[in-house]
């Protein structure tokens, strides 16, 4: 388990990496945290000519809050934002997905840019990126673009950006004050992907429900938002026997895998459990930050 | 600056456990196998070479990482501390002191990641509970002890380090 | 009946210290520091590293092997195949070998014909580990696939080996009384299809060889073999076509052991040949990668079983038709795991009559041995598991059941009517009654159990019991050497080996009861092939048992002899003499003493007396026999969401009997960690293979071992009601009375937490999809 041979660079600007992206393209690959695509080398099922070590470009390693939002850099460790006790009432759904990422000796290496882009349908973060309406910034030598999380996820492992670009940045809208949230996964082991997870999130105002968002992990070959069964909360006000329905629906979009961890079946049963859990728990945060 | 890829080797300079070291190493060699088989440092231990047994863990800057799945040539300008920064001559460090007396290893081929993760998390939370040990413990697989000892161990280190 | 040779004096502890008194471990203070030796710690000047290509395929047969190409890359030193291989032979059994299984047995490298996933087809020797992997594409090797069979019950498949008619390498009976007349005469018939998952020792560290030929002493040594080092040496002597003198096997420290650890596996004979062939030395370090695919696997067992019982809950008879997975190959266990399971599966229960029928068959997986109990996690869940369905089937509570059919005190020694390892399985001693009622007490498992049903939440509370005997101290013999040099300083020698459980601890404790010297003045050798010309090695759990009571003897030797050197210097009779905190003196005048170090000089060839024999130098063999039984019972308490289907388990209780223990501590270490390789393999760890024998759980992603948050509070309670008669320290083995019994305990746990859905509890490891599967029929029947 020794990773092959590879030319190996470490540039300290992102002009340098977008420099080297235009020129390698497809033999080249980005190495952030290293916490996926480590593994991945010392198996030989990664075997790139090339790899671009975005480790030394400081300009990446950022995150700020302002009226808009948060922005996060690529290269932001997940440990750094699980520090910060600010982020459990300015975004509390991010804050509470992150313990779940690994282990803390992951989370010291393992970066945000790394986890969105590297796009396993288990992980935390496209979860968040979807339920939270997250967009993505996007860079190459000829300028930057921007793309939304539910945009960017394409097909198992796969996103929306070509081999000259890099994901430089993270974009959260701020929390609605008057919103409840959830974030459930089920998992064999702490720590570990998980087999099913969903994060929910829900706007409430005048105990009508205005807004709802339900992302699900581990129910197919991408991370997914439930569209029909979040369409069927708006504008109503939230009973139990509505939330069942919902979950039930949200259940029948999802185009889960059977592995060896669970089959198809089952991650549809875990999905329609979890999601009524985390509408529940949802509505009952909603409920007491004020938006009956 | 780019650094010109002539060849697949680097000279890169780290503090390992204080001492400066200066070597040429290859770019795909991990800093597991360089710490053991270049500068022969072999406490720090190789469980499962993808980053989850956590028997490797070392301190990088400061902080617990996988020294398996980091490449050599990213401790360029860092530093390291592997267990055996621990201990001062025949002095154990309290958390060593607390395994030892909890009979917290047997065969102690995960000890070092252990010890390593034990002192993150105590300089972090001084007075964890059972609950929080557990979770930050999770990512280091004890094969031998059944974990009850490793978690009186921490408890009773808890007590040491508050004490020191 | 043979028992064991001579008559014991049981140890009289003249001086607590040592014995029974939990120390800290001599060995830890080097693996805190990270100073410990493990193997991949060497380096040998001029070293060379090895790779082994593996098959891809599950079962093909060879058509061509092209080095060509790898043999030019840079670093390669050379690529050996099986045409390489000088006058190769197979891997010989090492546990009770039947000629008739001699075509199931492995070659080093594949001839021809691969036989699972992970199968060797060539080594690579490189100048480093990395260019050696760099080449194992370079390698082209034709594969012509074979159909792949990977189900132990499937008959009619394409035999594995040629010289073979079937995949069935064994099929025998084990049996007692008349079971036919038994189920002509039950009252009730209790039937349990019962499957026991495939799973493993996995020890973190895992394995690895260095060898070397040195010239100047006409001796190849090889670093890293342990378990049974004596043994591996004659075996790679014989392969070799060598001397077995002319071996030296070296024991590092051992990262895990677990039974698996430590056989002779290919690469035992391939590094060896290589630094023979190269003159230079060559080292191996299994992958991890490598470890999960080509390390004997184990478990793997399906049970038929019908059990003919009264309306009382009386077992009149079971019959058993037990089907084994053995993998590509018999390796040096044999056919022992099997055996082992059949022998006991009886367990702790008087069972009049009982048949069972075994078929160990070959199938396209890694090859199967022995894993901590080995046959006995197995038939214990099985045996526990049906005795509970019996219960519910006869409303009789799961304590009763057991309680009416186990062995009483007054039947010891107690013939089970089986036999294994070419003994009669005979129960020593043990209060089994006692052990049962102390785990109930202890769990509060009357009170709770009833409360914790009434529960009317989502989460389901169940409580598991499962009794177990365990095997120890298997023979027939370990030997022990004790040293002391005219400086005083004690050296024990053993052929015994340390894998991790402590034994230098141990060891240096009985040597200092007798001696009545600290325990850390005395340094504790072993796993070196030329410390002792005789040595067995640590399974079965025997390394205390058996080098424990060598070394008592070769230290009553050496006391012995203390003072009749004293005595001669002192000048008084050897009577008048008693040994205390290390120094010898007199019983009426402890005033008058010599010191240890004083007597060694003393003893020396300058200083001693003519009419004696100079030096402090004695070697004991501890031979024996007969096994001795420990034996205990655990309960398990579960908690299952019936939403999600998942499984956490909350609190185990064991309490076993071992007898006596020597460091309290370091036995209830085993005990926990036992229990928690036991909730893995009954919860977490499964290796799957998929229908063309591609193993899908071959990475510490899938293949899921037990972390601090899947564990349980354990507490265990030790009783010393039965010492063992079979030995001067009256001990019984510890190791595996974690391990033996959980399994059965948490599968029992599950069912009772399931209540109407717990009758289809049949498998392990549980699951929570599984747990989902036997719930749905009844969701249905809700909805």
């Amino acid at each position: 388990m020794k990773p092959a041979p590879f030319d190996y660079y470490d540039p300290d600007s992102v002009e340098e990496v977008l420099d080297l992206l235009q020129q390698y393209g497809d033999d080249a690959k980005i190495l952030a945290g290293g916490q996926s695509l480590g593994p991945l080398l010392n198996m030989r099922l990664s075997t790139p000519q090339i790899i671009v070590d975005l480790n030394r470009v400081a300009d990446l390693e950022y995150y700020k809050s302002d009226n808009t939002g948060l922005r996060v850099g690529a290269m932001t460790r997940q440990s750094t934002l699980e520090d910060d006790t600010n982020l459990r009432t300015t975004q509390p759904i991010l804050a509470a997905s992150i313990p779940y990422i690994g282990h803390r000796s992951i989370r010291n290496r393992g970066t945000v840019g790394g986890s969105v882009a590297h796009a396993d349908p288990a992980a935390e973060w496209p979860a968040i990126m979807l339920a939270l309406d997250g967009t993505i910034l996007i860079r190459n030598t000829k300028g930057t673009r921007t793309v939304d999380a539910s945009d960017f996820y394409v097909s198992a492992l796969t996103t929306d950006l070509e081999p000259d670009e890099i994901l430089v940045e993270i974009q959260l809208p701020n929390w609605v004050k008057t919103s409840g949230w959830s974030f459930i996964e089920f998992s064999r082991r702490h720590g570990d992907f998980a087999i099913l997870g969903v994060a929910a999130y829900l706007t409430l105002e005048n105990r009508r429900c205005t807004k709802s968002r339900i992302a699900i992990i581990g129910g197919g070959p991408i991370p997914i938002r439930t569209s029909k069964a979040e369409s069927m909360l708006i504008g109503e006000t939230i009973s139990d026997a509505l939330l069942k329905d919902v979950a039930e629906q949200a259940s029948k979009e999802l185009d889960p895998d059977s592995d060896m961890h669970a089959s198809a079946d089952y991650r549809r049963h875990l999905a329609s459990v979890l999601v009524l859990s985390a509408l529940q728990k949802a509505t009952e945060r909603a409920n007491k930050s004020g938006g009956k | 600056m780019v650094q010109e890829a002539t060849d697949n080797s680097r000279l890169i300079k780290l503090t390992v456990n204080g001492i400066e070291y200066e070597r040429k190493v290859e770019t795909r060699v991990t800093l597991v196998d360089f710490i053991r088989n270049e500068l022969g440092i072999t406490g720090t231990h190789v469980g499962c070479e993808h980053g989850v047994c956590g028997a490797c863990t070392v301190m990088f800057d400061g902080q617990p990482v996988r020294s398996c799945i980091m490449l050599a040539v990213q401790a360029d300008s860092h530093s390291v501390q592997t267990v055996e920064s621990m201990s001062s001559g025949d002095q154990l460090h309290p958390i060593q002191q607390a395994f030892w007396e909890n009979f917290g290893l047997q065969c102690g081929f995960c000890t070092p990641g252990f010890l390593l993760t034990v002192q993150d998390l105590l300089s972090r939370n001084p007075n964890p509970t059972d609950t929080e040990i557990r979770e930050e413990l999770s990512g280091n697989i004890c094969r031998c002890t059944g974990y009850q000892s490793i978690i009186a161990a921490v408890k009773q280190a808890a007590i040491y380090m508050r004490q020191e | 009946m043979v028992s064991c040779l001579g008559q014991h004096n049981y140890m009289k502890i003249e001086h607590s210290k040592g014995i029974g008194e939990s120390i800290k471990r001599l060995e830890d203070k080097r693996f805190l520091q990270g100073q410990g030796h493990y193997i991949d710690d060497l380096q040998l000047p001029d070293m060379l590293h090895a790779a082994v290509l593996r098959s891809p395929y599950a079962h093909a047969t060879i058509t061509n092997i092209d080095v060509d190409f790898a043999l030019e890359q840079p670093g390669v030193v050379t690529i050996l195949t099986f045409a390489d291989l000088h006058s190769v032979k197979p891997i010989p059994i090492r546990l009770n070998p039947y000629g008739s299984l001699e075509p199931f047995l492995q070659y080093p490298l594949a001839n021809k014909r691969v036989r699972y996933v992970g199968d060797p087809v060539a080594l690579i020797i490189a100048h480093s580990r990395y260019q050696a992997e760099d080449v194992l594409d370079n390698i082209v090797v034709q594969y012509d696939p074979l159909p792949v069979n990977i189900d132990a019950e499937d008959k009619v498949s394409c035999p594995l080996h040629h010289d073979a008619k079937d995949n069935v390498a064994s099929n025998f009976v084990q049996q007692k009384g008349d079971v036919v007349e038994a189920f002509n005469k039950a009252e009730h018939i209790t039937k349990l299809r019962f499957t026991s998952g495939r799973h493993s020792g996995v020890p973190l560290e895992t394995r690895g060889l260095i060898a070397n030929y040195d010239a100047t002493q006409e001796k190849l040594k090889v670093w890293g073999p342990t378990k049974v080092t004596h043994f591996n040496r004659g075996v790679l002597a014989h392969m070799l076509e060598m001397e077995e003198h002319t071996i030296e096997m070296i024991e590092p420290d051992v990262g895990g052991g677990f039974g698996v650890r430590g056989e002779f596996y290919p690469e035992d004979y391939l590094i060896p040949y290589a630094a023979l062939m190269l003159k230079r030395p060559v080292k191996w370090i299994e992958d991890r990668l490598e470890n999960l695919m080509a390390c004997n696997h184990s478990r793997e067992q399906i049970y038929e079983m019908e059990m003919a019982l009264k309306k009382d809950g009386t077992i009149l008879g079971i019959k058993v038709l037990l089907s084994n997975d053995q993998g590509g190959y018999i390796r040096t266990h044999g056919i022992i795991v099997p055996e082992l399971s059949a022998a006991i599966f009886p367990g702790p229960y008087r069972i009049p009559n009982y048949r069972c029928e075994v078929r160990s068959v070959l199938t396209n997986k890694t090859p199967a041995g022995t894993y901590r109990a080995p046959g006995r996690y197995e038939c214990n869940s099985s045996r526990e598991r049906l005795l509970d369905l019996a219960a519910s089937e006869l409303m009789i509570d799961p304590v009763k059941i057991r309680s009416m059919n186990l062995i009483q005190p007054e039947d010891m020694p107690y013939e089970v009517g089986t036999e294994s390892l070419g003994e009669n399985i005979v129960y020593d001693s043990g209060d089994y009654p006692f052990a049962l009622q102390e785990v109930v007490r202890l769990s509060k498992y009357e009170e709770n159990r009833h409360v914790d049903h009434d529960n009317l939440s989502n989460k389901k509370v169940g409580y598991g019991i499962a009794c177990f005997v365990e095997k120890t101290g298997l023979g027939p013999f370990e030997g022990a050497r004790i040293e002391i040099d005219q400086t005083g300083a004690i050296t024990v020698s053993t052929g015994a080996a340390n894998v991790g459980q402590g034994l230098e601890t141990t060891l240096a404790q009985i040597a200092s009861s007798v001696l009545t010297v600290s325990p850390d003045s005395i340094q504790v050798l072993h796993g070196d092939t030329d410390l002792i010309p005789y040595g067995v090695g640590s399974f079965a759990s025997r390394a205390t048992v058996m080098a424990g009571s060598a070394v008592y003897y070769a230290a009553q030797k050496i006391r012995k002899k203390l003072l009749k050197i004293a005595a001669h210097t002192m000048n008084c009779q050897v009577e008048q003499l008693i040994i205390s905190d290390g120094d010898i003196c007199m019983i009426d005048h402890q005033d008058k003493r010599l010191t240890l170090t004083q007597v060694a000089q003393q003893s020396s060839p300058r200083n001693c007396p003519p009419d004696i024999e100079p030096g402090l130098d004695f070697t004991h063999y501890f031979r024996c026999n007969q096994m001795t039984f420990a034996h205990g019972a655990t309960i398990v308490k579960v908690e299952i969401d019936i939403t999600t289907c998942a499984i956490v388990p909350k609190h185990v209780w064991i309490v076993y009997d071992i007898g006596k223990a020597i460091n309290p501590q370091m036995v209830k270490g085993q005990i926990e960690g036992g229990a928690v390789q036991g909730l893995g393999g009954a919860l977490l760890e499964e290796f799957n293979y998929d229908p063309s024998g591609q193993l899908t759980s071959g990475s510490f992603v899938d293949y899921l071992l037990p972390t601090t948050t899947e564990t349980p509070l354990l507490e265990s309670k030790r009783l010393d009601r039965s010492p063992s008669t079979l030995n001067p320290i009256q001990v019984k083995g510890a190791g595996e009375c974690g391990i033996a019994g959980i399994g059965g305990a948490l599968a029992n746990a599950v069912a009772d937490a399931l209540g109407d859905s717990g009758n289809n509890v049949n498998v392990l490891p549980i699951t929570p999809e599984k747990v989902w599967q036997w719930l749905m029929p009844m969701q249905d029947k809700t909805n």
